[in-house]
Order: C-alpha cells, then sequence, then structure tokens
C-alpha cells in the first residue's frame, strides 16, 4: 500500500448558517480546500464525501454528485459514504484506500450537514435514525438518552461525576473561544454547565453537542508525489474503523465504546506510536460522556480515571494531552455528516502550527476519533508531517 | 409524525411475547431476535426463545426531552434492564416513583402502549417494565 498525505484544508465556519445553503456550504469549504492545496482542480481525479441525513433533513439526497457538481470537477467519480455522525471519517477512509492502492493519485474528501432547516424535534428525530429505529427509536430512546445510560454506568462503577462531566464542556467552550470557525465562541462556567436544564438525566444541555450546519473538504495525494507539489504535507500514518452493536443494550459494556478501542489498537499498530506519543486529538465529543470515554478506550489515560483527570485539567491545551483544541463537537458544531472531516481539518493544522490562539506546543503527532451513532462505529486517524 | 408505522405491524409476535432467540450451539440468548449467531455464525443454529419477563435496572435515565410521539408522558424514564439469561433490553419504566428506580431495582415485564401515531391513532404496543412487588 501505499503512503497518503493531505496536501489541502478546508471548512465553512459551523454554526446556524441561515445564510448559506448546503450547496454553499461545500462550495465554502471546497474552494478554501483547493486554494490551500495550491493545485488546480482539474488534477483532483475522484471525490468522496460524507453525509448523513440529507434526505431527512432537506430532501436533498445524491450527495456525491451535488458535491463534485458544485466543486466544478464534473465529470469525474464521486461517491457518498454514510455512517451516522462518523460519515466524514469514513468517507475520509475511503478516500485513503483510493489512493493507498494505486487506483488515483490525487482525490477530494468532504463532509456537509445542513441541520438547521428542520425544527429541533425533527432535527432530533433523524439523528435518532443512527440508533437502532425498531428497539431505541420505538421506545423513544433519544441520543442523549442512550449516551445518559453510559454516564450512569459509568457514574457506578468508576465514580464519575456530574461536575467532570460538566468540565469537559467548560474546556471545550475554552478552546472554542479561540477558533474563528467554531459555532460557540463564548467560554461558559462549571456553574452554567451544571445549572443548565437536564435533558435526559444526569446529561443537561451543555452536556450535549449542538445542532449544526458546516462543510469540511480535505485534499488527499500520494505522499511522494505530495512532497513535489506541497511545502508541508501532513501523513496518514493510520487509518482504522471498527463496528459494534447498531442497539447500546446488546453491547457487554456501556462504560466503554469497543469499536473505538479496537480501531485505537489497530490505528496505534499501524503507526508503530503509543498514546503517549500523541500531542493532540480530536475526539468525538457529542455528550461529555462520550468525551470521558473516548480518551479512555484510546488509552490516554486508565479506564475509569479520565473523569479525574479532566478535573486535574490534564486534558487542557497545552497539558498531558490537548484534547480537542478545535473546541470539539460541544463548541465547534456537530454537522453530523462534517465533523468527522473538521478533525482531520483541525489535526492538519494543528501539526502545521496553524492553530492560532489554540496552537498546541511541539505537536508530533496528531489523532482523530469519529464516532457513529452510539457507537456502532469509530474510526481513529493519526497524522505526522511528512 | 413518526415513520414507524410498517415496524409496528411486522413486529408484533417479539415486541408483544418478548420472544428472542437462543442459539443451540453456544446457548447464548438473545433480544430481540438474530437469524445469524455472531458467536458462531454457520455452525450456530437460532430458535426462538420466550425471555424472561424479570429483571434489575443496570442503567436509567429520566428523559425531559421527549422524543416525537412521547410528548404526552415526557419526562419518562427509560432504563436498560438485564435478565436472569443475561439479555438486556431497552425500554420504560411505568409506574414508578423516579425516588425508586436504581441500578439494582427488579423490574417485571408488562404489556402496554408504546406511542399512539397521529391523529388517526392508530396504537403502538410493545413491552415495558414496572418495578417489580
Ligand atoms: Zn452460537
Amino acid at each position: 500500500m501505499r503512503s497518503v498525505s493531505v496536501i489541502g484544508v478546508g471548512m465553512s465556519k459551523f454554526g446556524e448558517r441561515w445564510d448559506a445553503s448546503f450547496r454553499q456550504l461545500v462550495a465554502e469549504a471546497g474552494i478554501m480546500a483547493l486554494k490551500d492545496s495550491k493545485i488546480d482542480g482539474s488534477a483532483i481525479q475522484a471525490v468522496f464525501g460524507g453525509c448523513m441525513a440529507s434526505g431527512r433533513f432537506l430532501g436533498q439526497e445524491h450527495i456525491g454528485a451535488l458535491i463534485v457538481d458544485q466543486l466544478g470537477l464534473n465529470p469525474i467519480a464521486s461517491t457518498r459514504l454514510e455512517a451516522a455522525c462518523a460519515s466524514g471519517s469514513v468517507a475520509f477512509r475511503s478516500g485513503i484506500m483510493a489512493v493507498a492502492s494505486g487506483m488515483y493519485d490525487m482525490v477530494a474528501v468532504g463532509g456537509v450537514e445542513k441541520m438547521t432547516e428542520v425544527s429541533v424535534e425533527d432535527a432530533a428525530t433523524a439523528l435518532g435514525g443512527a440508533g437502532d429505529q425498531e428497539w431505541e427509536l420505538f421506545q423513544g430512546a433519544t441520543f442523549p438518552a442512550l449516551y445518559a445510560l453510559m454516564a450512569r454506568r459509568h457514574m457506578k462503577e468508576y465514580g464519575t461525576t456530574e461536575e467532570q462531566m460538566a468540565l469537559c464542556a467548560v474546556k471545550n467552550h475554552e478552546n472554542g473561544s479561540k477558533n474563528p470557525y467554531a459555532q460557540y465562541q463564548n467560554k461558559i462556567t462549571l456553574e452554567t454547565a451544571m445549572n443548565s436544564a437536564v435533558i435526559a438525566s444526569p446529561l443537561k444541555l451543555f452536556d450535549c453537542s449542538p445542532i449544526s450546519d458546516g462543510a469540511a473538504v480535505a485534499i488527499l495525494c500520494e505522499t511522494s508525489k505530495a512532497k513535489k507539489i506541497c511545502e508541508q504535507p501532513i501523513e496518514i500514518i493510520a487509518s482504522a474503523q471498527a463496528s459494534d452493536t447498531l442497539a447500546l443494550a446488546q453491547r457487554k459494556s456501556l462504560t466503554e465504546l469497543n469499536a473505538t478501542k479496537v480501531a485505537a489498537k489497530q490505528a496505534f499498530e499501524q503507526a508503530k506510536l503509543k498514546p503517549k506519543d500523541i500531542q493532540t486529538a480530536e475526539v468525538h465529543d457529542c455528550f461529555t460522556i462520550a468525551e470521558i470515554m473516548a480518551v479512555e478506550d484510546l488509552g490516554f489515560f486508565e479506564k475509569g480515571k479520565a473523569g479525574k483527570a479532566i478535573e486535574a485539567g490534564e486534558t487542557k491545551l497545552n497539558s498531558a494531552i490537548s484534547v480537542n483544541t478545535s473546541g470539539g463537537l460541544k463548541a465547534c458544531g456537530h454537522p453530523v455528516g462534517a465533523t468527522g472531516v473538521k478533525q482531520i481539518v483541525e489535526a492538519v493544522w494543528q501539526l502545521r502550527g496553524q492553530g492560532g490562539q489554540r496552537q498546541a506546543n511541539g505537536v508530533e503527532h496528531a489523532l482523530t476519533h469519529n464516532v457513529g451513532g452510539s457507537g456502532a462505529t469509530a474510526t481513529v486517524h493519526i497524522f505526522k508531517r511528512a | 409524525m413518526r415513520d414507524a408505522l410498517p415496524l409496528v405491524w411486522r413486529e408484533i409476535p417479539e415486541r408483544y411475547n418478548l420472544i428472542g432467540s437462543t442459539c443451540e450451539n453456544c446457548k447464548q440468548e438473545f433480544f430481540p431476535q438474530r437469524l445469524i449467531c455472531p458467536n458462531c455464525r454457520r455452525k450456530g443454529n437460532l430458535v426462538p426463545k420466550k425471555m424472561p419477563d424479570e429483571g434489575k435496572i443496570f442503567s436509567f435515565t429520566q428523559v425531559h426531552s421527549g422524543a416525537k410521539g412521547f410528548e404526552n408522558e415526557t419526562p419518562y424514564t427509560l432504563a436498560i434492564v438485564e435478565m436472569p439469561n443475561g439479555v438486556r433490553v431497552l425500554g420504560h419504566i411505568v409506574d414508578a416513583q423516579p425516588e425508586k428506580i436504581e441500578i439494582g431495582t427488579k423490574v417485571k415485564a408488562v404489556f402496554r402502549r408504546i406511542f399512539a401515531e397521529g391523529e388517526e391513532g392508530i396504537i403502538a404496543y410493545g413491552f415495558k417494565f414496572k418495578v417489580a412487588d
């Protein structure tokens, strides 16, 4: 297999983008990524796009065709991939496989979602499709409810507290306040988070990522070619994906995501690295408890110890490991199909030293972790400067 | 309006009677029914099996921002219930004071209305759980 690098990235501003249509978001991110890569669009040979539920949110399907059309790249091949909230990173993996295999030398990968055109209730119903429609949604299980069931178990088994969960949100808003692309650029206090409305106990409003619009794009190129045409290519040194039962109740444990553990193990083996070698990680904090489980399942902290570590500030910018420098899903926003690619954009910026006020020091290796649904899909990618 | 209408009719036997599967090869039990045993795959042989109608709360949450179709009963309590055969099932806990519900509380499956579909009132039935005496 050939080595693959990222040679350009771009993202739209995330948020309630009433000013921009679905296709404008795609174009915004795509133009930025193409400019960043300094290549001509004609060099791109195929497109892979991640999108979860445009049919439910907008009545628009056939997103592969829409993306390639909006980027002005017809008639090259373009394919949509869907894995709920992991759609973006699954599309990214398809791009990697296409280049690593030798089928193409250069491809574009996009992720996009526009969620704010429908009511919050309809958005929640659409997102529910990431779980098990027949045995979870049918029973009235919302996504916050599924993660609340995990949180309750984590509290019981490891003594994790609601304050520790809230501190993830406080930290991610702190990082988001330094990210001009973030949906929320305001800091919050622990008190604000703790006093916010209960959504599904023990999770409160500030434990939940928002409903967002946004798009992100990355341009991939075979590494030896990338070194010739790009000043600072970012090499993908691991790409792993794993699966688990669609329904939460059928998992052996509610306090870990096995798909994350399996993907992480494979990724660290591919990269020949250990968790301590990672300086910055974008992890899937769709809920604060998800960030706690993620940093444990990825091996940054022992199982059950992440709550205390977060309380001690060990995941803040430039601490033991800088987690979610972008603001994470909580503050940067979570346009579900775009999130997986946005995490990669942030990893590339951190490795290039383009993180602005949220730049972590001495970044040699960056990791991204994207989850679909309540953990039925997980991906892990690791990056370094080529 | 929910989109679950076809599901309402197709899944009646499992939903009404808590019928799952057991693998004759590895003896593991499953709910809902599976056609392929994830442990044994081709060596496995799954046959229908009535699930126990009692269990203990493994985890729970009180949902204050309810799913569409559940507006009238919000807030409601959802739990993952662990049965004596190791199978875990997600469902509502009904007729209980929230303070009586904790991990380990014994519950019993009961047959209830799950939700009403639209103005016409097509009603979906299924199992819920009630705190055992
Ligand atoms: Zn078996």
